[in-house]
């Protein structure tokens, strides 16, 4: 891809390309169509937050409410990404360097998170673990909260965000081939040396890719952990679901401004995933989609 | 791929690492879902289909795959204009538009959701203007397509962009040198190889907003039979302990869902028997 340029052709770009009349309305309307969708529902996001000033945001931010909510939404992030890039990295492995029956079928269920409605992830869990659920009164004996805790939250979040690191990492593994893990075996290389010293180098950038969606996903899930979450004050509630509280309570500066920090949050990921695939691009780049 | 091992792997490891993802893929993801389509099974035939044609129930599912349809519509038409003017013309801030329109993937719903509602509410940036002209957007049924207008725009763009982006400029010069004029080229010789990647962008998006929960339920209205969509039913019917309502629900959606994979999975297959692998 080329720099930008202006809107210019020359009249040998005429069988290429369309008059500069359609060329202009098209681009026009394309620009046009994102600002309203997309940028301005972000502006009003941070126009909204800032509303009361400064010092009204950072006390909204300061508040123990959002205090707690924060740290709930870290300790999620924190549970749900390690757990995910673990088993992320054992199925692309198995997947990518391996040939089985079956593996089409295999990629279509890790796949299959992402065709769920966020709030059929929350409710299955409620079928499993809730007082009327299949385990629910073996933990009501047992005195063991799953859901309406921290437990049942995570739950919820690692289903969401179970596609994110193993799709980063299947077509970018199964491009590399398995040669130079081959070599380092007949060289005497034990399993777990080949994969932290041949196989890790060559998945890095890959690895943070999918781990960067991840994250972000777990930070701003809303759907299923609302499902699971019981909106306990002070306890139960993610930065999301304070969000959705205090907007319905009219807070909207307090609303906003937590919402800016995930939007802050959602801005950060782009920009770091736009350097990454550019990183990949010079060596591979795992599909997208 | 064909299931018959071509060669013995030297490499370590396949018995342990599948062996921990089949059962880590069970534990997260098999198990649950198969305990949704259990607990149906509490339901007699007559009781699952009594909850899903009752008026509520319908309506729900009405404005959530009707709506979902439309918005999946516009997102098909404006995804076109979008990838065309990205991939095909020159203009200031193009690449700050192509990293734009990954925002609906990366904003939090429930941040979209409060933000749209803002801009299209009745004193809102959007809002205020469109009240003058008698339109009215939050609380209603168009503030549910607004929002899943929202977040199915990166679908289309990013299916078709690769797609766009890989074809064969000869192909067009061929065109142009045989005599089709300019309009013929695009309808007749581009917009052909791309309706399997539009196709497959168009099922993406319908899916993601028929599911759609955060950034729809605070614009939507919310009101039973006019503007509650089928995910919002579900988290009323279990806020209600009425599980078995909740299930049957999740099961006709999560039905479709399977069926709109399966579409787009045999999409694929078809877009790479058209379009030769590079």
């Amino acid at each position: 891809m080329s720099e930008p340029q202006a809107l210019t052709f020359t009249p040998r770009d005429n069988i290429h390309t369309e008059p500069r009349v359609i060329r202009f309305v098209i681009v026009a309307l394309a620009v046009l169509f994102l600002l309203i969708f997309v940028v301005l529902p972000l502006i009003v996001v941070f126009a909204s937050a800032f509303s009361r000033g400064l010092s009204a945001y950072f006390a909204a931010l300061t508040e123990p409410e959002a205090l707690s909510a924060i740290r709930l939404t870290l300790l999620i992030a924190a549970i749900s990404v390690s757990l995910n890039l673990v088993f992320g990295v054992i199925a692309a492995w198995a997947i990518a360097k391996f040939e089985f029956a079956g593996k089409t079928f295999l990629v279509t269920l890790i796949d299959l998170p992402f065709s769920v409605s966020p709030v059929i992830s929350g409710l299955v869990f409620v079928l499993l673990f809730g007082a009327q659920g299949f385990f629910g009164p073996w933990l009501q004996a047992h005195d063991i909260r799953v859901l309406f805790a921290v437990p049942g939250i995570a739950l919820a979040t690692i289903f969401v965000t179970f596609p994110f690191v193993a799709r980063a990492l299947i077509p970018l593994m199964q491009e590399q081939g398995t040669q130079e893990e081959e070599a380092a075996i007949s060289l005497g290389a034990s399993g777990l040396q080949t994969f932290f010293r041949v196989t890790l180098p060559n998945i890095k950038w890959g690895l943070l890719y999918g781990v960067l969606l991840c994250n972000a996903r777990a930070m701003g899930e809303f759907g299923a952990v609302s499902v699971v979450s019981g909106h306990i004050r002070g306890e139960t509630n993610t930065m999301p679901l304070l969000v959705e509280i205090l907007y319905n309570e009219y807070q909207f500066v307090s609303s906003f401004a937590i919402a800016s920090l995930l939007a802050m949050l959602a801005l950060i990921t782009l920009v770091v995933k736009t350097i990454l695939e550019r990183r990949l691009d010079e060596g591979q780049v795992p599909s997208d989609d | 791929m064909n299931g018959v091992p071509r060669r013995r792997s030297t490499l370590p490891g396949f018995g342990l690492t599948m062996g921990l993802t089949l059962t880590w893929l069970s534990v997260i993801i098999l198990i649950p879902l198969a305990g949704l389509f259990l607990k149906t099974f509490d339901l007699s035939l007559e009781q699952f289909w009594g909850i899903v044609t009752s008026r509520r129930t319908l309506n729900a599912l009405r404005i959530s795959f009707g709506l979902s349809f439309l918005a999946a519509c516009v997102n098909l038409v404006m995804g076109m204009v979008v990838v065309w003017a990205l991939v095909r013309y020159r203009f200031p801030g193009r690449r700050l538009f192509d990293a734009i329109v990954d925002i609906p993937f990366a904003l939090p719903t429930a941040v979209a959701g409060v933000a749209l509602t803002q801009l299209f509410a009745q004193k809102g940036w959007l809002g205020a203007p469109l009240a003058e002209l008698g339109i009215k957007v939050a609380f209603t049924p168009v503030g549910i397509f607004i929002a899943m207008v929202f977040i199915g725009i990166p679908f289309v763009v990013r299916t078709v962009q690769p797609v766009l982006l890989d074809l064969d400029v000869e192909i067009e010069e061929a065109a142009a040198s045989l005599g089709a004029n300019r309009w013929h080229t695009v309808f007749r010789v581009i917009l052909p190889s791309l309706i399997p990647a539009m196709l497959t962008g168009f099922a993406l998006a319908f899916a993601r907003a028929v599911g759609e929960y955060g950034s729809v339920i605070f614009i939507a209205g919310n009101l039973p039979n006019v503007s509650e969509i089928a995910p919002l039913l579900i988290v009323i019917r279990l806020s209600e302990f009425r599980y078995a309502d909740a299930t049957a629900i999740a099961v006709v959606m999560l039905l479709a869902a399977f069926i709109i994979i399966f579409a787009v999975n045999r999409l694929q297959r078809w877009a790479q028997t058209r379009i030769p692998a590079h």
